[in-house]
């Protein structure tokens, strides 16, 4: 190799750089987006790295909690108010979130207010894995406890009149007119006292304003149980053999007076 | 896009020690150098491709075909950078039954440079993010969070440059007001500062005092909010700035087919970026850069 070729125009190359400083131009950009498609091959240490995870997971969630009758689908039928389904989760979360609360209170769950648009999936009929719970309920919401005055319940019982949406309820049964107008609201057999305070389970998503629930935020007294409604779920269901929720008439309109 | 300057004052002595390996790669200052830059945002724990049933997005994703591609790219280009806007938990079983461990470890295998923080990355609390830092081997950055009081403080950096052939890129990080967004016992202490000034700052130091060719933001900030004007978008920081060559956003899951092109508060051009979510996409942008002054007397070709 001749190096001394090289080297001299080089060293005055460097001579000239470190007096002039070097300027730097971005002469073009290009910029796309590559779709992750089915044509591109498959990494095989990545697959290796992932597969014990994804076995893990999937034997957990695939393993058989529960048997459900039939198929319970989120879509209320026409006119309706109640579903199977709706009435099986708000059941769910007082079942599930009442020990918790009374152990740290001394205190009982009256009702429980959830959301029709925080059930994502059916249960269809056949066993229940923990798939099931996370297909339903893909969201992480927690169950809270809000400490709500009678009025409150009662903007939450004309909340509940006014939206006309199949939204899950327990312990709390309405009656409504073909006005949509409240005929009856009881919580446990008696009409709602303006004076009581009753203690509401429900989402942390809709004590915070979702689903435009306002009338929890005029209340400060917040039980936080730290329990996601999905691992409510999949305990229940790891508690019991089988699954027949009914519409039992919680939440009607009536044509009656 | 503006002139940049750096006094390559070490250039000569660095390039002689090389000299036995034929020191051209001093030569490199006369031609042009390309710089890759490949970005993911928003993956929420989408480690596997959808299955052949799903709805909108059937055998699409997955990681270990983007490690592939990214592979490649490198090989192409060794002076490429991949990096992640924020929101890489949370969405499938994976984030529920492991708390983000397998994701970061997978971006550490797929060698991801720098990533920053999105609100999701705080749905374990600010301690589940913390305890699965020792998982990844990538560093993050974030300008305007301000961790002091929190346990992880010291663990995020303001910003990152990098030396890629001649070319100096920094890179910070921004991410969103978290109040409102994020339950406060989430991301305790955790102090959400201005982007738009913080962004000044950034660039400020990234181009006078660190000499930066580049200049990149990793925002978690979102896209555009048409409906509130007030809200600070990719697209506001864009026009309210200087300085800044490409924002790599995330937060919106916003699907751009091309790069938005947006003036800057001097009339230059900024790059916006961003690739949707659940990693459906890689996206890629590729900087000429060079030292002849003729050829960008036009201003800079950009091709989207």
């Amino acid at each position: 190799m001749n190096y001394k070729r090289l080297l001299i125009p080089l060293l005055v190359l460097f001579s000239l750089s470190c007096k002039e400083p070097v300027v730097v131009f971005v002469d073009k950009i290009e910029g796309k987006r590559i779709p992750i498609s089915d044509s591109l091959d498959n990494d095989s240490a990545i697959e290796a790295y992932i597969e014990p995870y994804r076995t893990h997971i999937n034997k957990d969630l695939d393993s058989v909690l529960a048997y459900a009758v039939d198929t319970y689908s989120p879509r209320p039928e026409e006119g309706e108010l109640e579903t199977a389904i709706g009435n099986l989760m708000a059941d769910v979360a007082f079942i599930q979130a009442n020990p918790v609360f009374k152990k740290r209170t001394g205190k009982t769950v009256d009702m429980v207010l959830l959301n029709h648009g925080g059930i994502r999936a059916p249960i269809s009929k056949g066993n229940i894995s923990a798939r099931v719970a996370y297909s339903v309920m893909p969201f992480d919401n927690s169950l809270v406890v809000v400490d709500l005055k009678g009025d409150q319940v009662n903007e939450l019982v004309e909340y509940l009149a006014k939206s006309q949406r199949a939204n899950p309820i327990a312990k709390l049964k309405l009656k409504l007119d073909e006005e949509n107008e409240v005929v009856s609201a009881l919580i446990n057999g008696e009409p709602i006292d303006p004076e009581k305070n009753y203690f509401v389970a429900t989402y942390d998503y809709l004590y915070n304003g979702g689903g435009n629930m306002t009338f929890f935020k005029t209340n400060d007294s917040l039980y936080e149980l730290d329990y996601k409604m999905r691992n409510a779920m999949i305990d229940y269901f790891k508690k019991v053999d089988t699954i027949k929720p009914t519409k039992d008439g919680r939440f009607i309109k009536t044509l009656e007076q | 896009m503006k002139r940049r300057e750096f006094i390559n004052q070490t250039a000569a002595a660095t390039s002689l020690v090389t000299l036995g390996g034929m020191g051209l790669s001093s030569f490199s200052l006369a031609k042009t150098t390309k710089i890759t830059i490949l970005h993911t945002n928003d993956v929420h724990s989408h480690i596997d491709p959808f299955g052949p049933d799903h709805g909108r997005n059937p055998n699409q994703g997955g990681v270990s075909r983007r490690a592939k591609l990214i592979e490649r790219y490198r090989e192409e280009n060794p002076n490429t950078l991949l990096l992640d806007a924020g929101d890489i938990f949370q969405g499938t079983p994976y984030f529920n039954y492991y708390g983000g461990e397998l994701e970061f470890k997978l971006m550490s295998m797929l060698k991801y440079d720098l990533a920053t923080i999105g609100n999701h990355d705080f749905d374990n609390g600010i301690d589940g993010l913390y305890k699965q830092l020792p998982n990844a081997k990538f560093e993050f950055v974030s300008a305007n969070y301000d961790f002091s009081n929190t346990i992880m403080d010291s663990h995020v950096k303001p910003y990152k440059v990098f030396r890629k052939g001649r070319i100096r890129i920094g890179v910070f990080g921004l991410g969103i007001e978290l109040k409102g967004l994020v339950e406060k016992k989430m991301y305790k202490e955790t102090k959400y500062l201005d982007p738009i000034e913080i962004a000044q700052d950034m660039t400020k130091t990234l181009k006078e005092e660190r000499n930066c060719d580049l200049v990149i933001c990793l925002s978690h900030l979102g896209y555009n909010y048409r409906n509130s004007e007030d809200k600070v978008s990719d697209l506001k920081l864009a026009s309210a700035t200087k300085d800044i060559d490409l924002i790599i956003g995330g937060h919106t899951h916003t699907f751009l087919k091309k790069p938005t092109i947006v003036k800057n508060i001097n009339g230059e051009n900024v790059l916006v970026n961003q690739v949707g979510c659940y990693g459906l996409y890689l996206g890629k942008i590729d900087f000429y850069l060079g030292t002849d002054k003729n050829k960008s007397a036009d201003g800079t070709t950009i091709i989207v």
